[in-house]
């Protein structure tokens, strides 16, 4: 064969039939910065006319590509500029009144999410992020591409305990007013330590201060692929196998380079980073937790599971790095519970719970992610969860994130299904022990050291 | 610029001239061929040139996949690129 060779052929196209391989999303971030308006119906209009008329073509370009390399590019996707940056003074409800332009937006130009309904607090809340935050139970429950996020912390500003609190109470409201459909408003709420400013992926997604004017963000994906490649090499050294994740993870990210490419040049803006991440997809051989399982685990959640999910995130960037020019966003393993088939079981067979969960986390991006508890957690218990998060990224110098779901009505034993990519929940059990009169403290957890470190 | 058009089934009379057919046809010229059979199961990869495409090339991929399930064959049609990229450093 004159191209490659033709076991080369076989291997990519079986990648794609057998193994999920895809490109997980092409998000185009979009400052909203030149939408500013002291009226809030010419911001609107602002934002609408900008939205669709930057990314008019970004569904159209994506399965253009798509077609044309024959691999599904699955999620086409905008993220814009922190909407409390932009706000000026809009009270809460002029914030819904742009929750549900951005959302019209994204109908219009048939994208399946929009993320930067987002403000960023970890120093300190201003009052349009004060607003913002209040709004955001109202604004996910009437929109339906939506997506928000907070960033709380980071390592050099600290914990903001207060804005926790804060997400804490609006994640109630929302799986309140959002009960009829299995409290799915959370799922598209993430509360961040060290925000990335370039992410593609949802819900976190929003176009960082420092970004230029529009970008094309690409989010790889191919869990299968690499559960495969591990599966065939059968019984090998921790080197060989760190070796095999590498060399996969090669391939899949020359294609999201490939594909981001492409869809800068043709859309006509610069190319922004590829995001190095294994995104796990309900569907059977999509899963990061089989992955975990075929170097050697019963099953994902079991001891062993810190260091495979540690080895594995790290043979990844390793890598992805070199099949990429740019890269950025999460770029790590997702551990998603309700969107991984091998997660949900290993919950359902009471071999993962929330503790080991939180320790992955430690060595893996993003975080405690689409985790259903039960409906009845009170707001401290989930600021807790949070804040233990949070800490994690803070003092690690890493991305963590929170994404819980206190489904109402549910309790231990029973599951939400969100549909579509965002999978089943099976709702898990947290500490019946109170956190509330450490949440209550409120304030600031100061940012830790960086040096004396042990 | 060249496409990897791969061709899965099972075996018939005429399967690479229908396909062949279907090239020509569109303008694609057709620069290598690797084809087995195993089993009764038909499997087939081509490089085709596609620089002289008388049609856009997406079209041309719905074309070949059309021709596939005319015959109960699974075509897919793929841009050299993505290749390239996943197995050359």
């Amino acid at each position: 064969m004159s191209i490659v060779t033709v076991n080369d052929i076989r291997e990519t196209i079986n990648m794609i039939q057998h193994e999920n391989l895809d490109v997980r999303t092409i998000t185009m971030g979009i400052s909203l910065y030149d939408c500013v308006s002291d009226d809030i119906g010419k911001l609107c209009d602002n934002i609408y006319d900008k939205i669709t008329h930057k990314a008019e073509n970004i569904v159209k370009v994506g399965n253009g590509i798509g077609k044309k390399y024959g691999i599904p590019i699955v999620n086409k996707r905008v993220s814009v500029t922190p909407v409390a940056l932009i706000g000026g003074k809009a009270s809460a409800e002029d914030y819904v009144k742009i929750a549900k332009t951005l959302d019209r937006a994204a109908k219009e130009i048939g994208i399946n999410f929009i993320g930067g309904y987002s403000a960023l607090v970890q120093k300190g809340m201003s009052r349009g992020s004060e607003e913002l935050i209040k709004s955001i139970p109202q604004a996910l429950t009437e929109t339906d591409f939506l997506c928000s996020s907070l960033n709380v912390a980071s390592t050099k500003a600290g914990i903001n305990m207060d804005a926790i609190y804060m997400a804490g109470k609006a994640i109630k409201e929302l799986a309140y007013l959002t009960k009829d459909r299995n409290s799915i408003g959370c799922a598209k709420f993430v509360v961040f330590a060290n925000a990335p400013e370039d992410n593609p992926f949802m819900a976190g997604a929003f176009h960082g201060i420092g970004e230029p004017e529009c970008v094309i963000n690409v989010g790889v994906s191919g869990p299968g692929v690499v559960a495969a490649a591990i599966k065939r090499a059968g019984n090998c050294d921790f080197g060989t196998l760190a070796d095999i994740i590498k060399k996969t993870a090669y391939k899949i990210t020359s294609v999201g380079q490939l594909v981001a490419t492409d869809a800068a040049k043709e859309l006509g803006v610069p190319f922004g980073i590829v995001d190095l991440s294994l995104a796990p997809t309900p569907a059977i051989g999509d899963s990061v937790a089989r992955i975990l399982e075929n170097m050697g685990l019963e099953r994902c959640g079991t001891h062993g599971t810190t260091a495979a999910l540690a080895m594995l995130n790290d043979a990844v960037k390793k890598g992805g790095v070199m099949a990429s020019s740019s890269v950025g966003g999460l770029s790590g393993a997702f551990i998603p519970v309700s969107e991984d088939e091998g997660m949900i079981e290993a919950v359902n067979v009471g071999a993962l719970h929330l503790n080991k969960l939180e320790a992955m986390t430690a060595v893996c991006s993003v975080g405690l992610d689409m985790i259903a508890i039960p409906g009845d957690t009170p707001v401290e218990t989930i600021c807790g969860i949070i804040a233990d998060e949070i800490a994690i990224g803070v003092v690690n110098t890493k991305t963590t994130a929170a994404r819980l779901i206190p489904a109402y009505g549910k309790n231990v034993g029973d599951s939400v299904d969100f549909g579509g990519l965002l999978g089943t929940a099976p709702i898990m059990e947290v500490s019946p022990f109170s956190s509330c009169e450490f949440v209550r403290r409120g304030g600031h957890i100061p940012a830790p050291m960086h040096s004396l470190k042990n | 610029m060249k496409a990897v058009i791969s061709v899965t089934g099972k075996d018939g009379v005429g399967i690479v001239a229908k396909v062949s057919a279907r090239c020509a046809e569109y303008g694609a010229n057709i620069i290598d061929i690797s084809q087995t059979v195993l089993d009764g199961y038909f499997a087939m990869i081509m490089i085709v040139e596609i620089s002289a495409l008388t049609v856009e090339f997406g079209t041309f991929v719905d074309r070949m996949e059309e021709a596939g399930n005319e015959n109960g064959l699974k075509i897919n049609t793929m841009h050299e690129d993505i290749f390239n990229s996943m197995h050359k450093i």
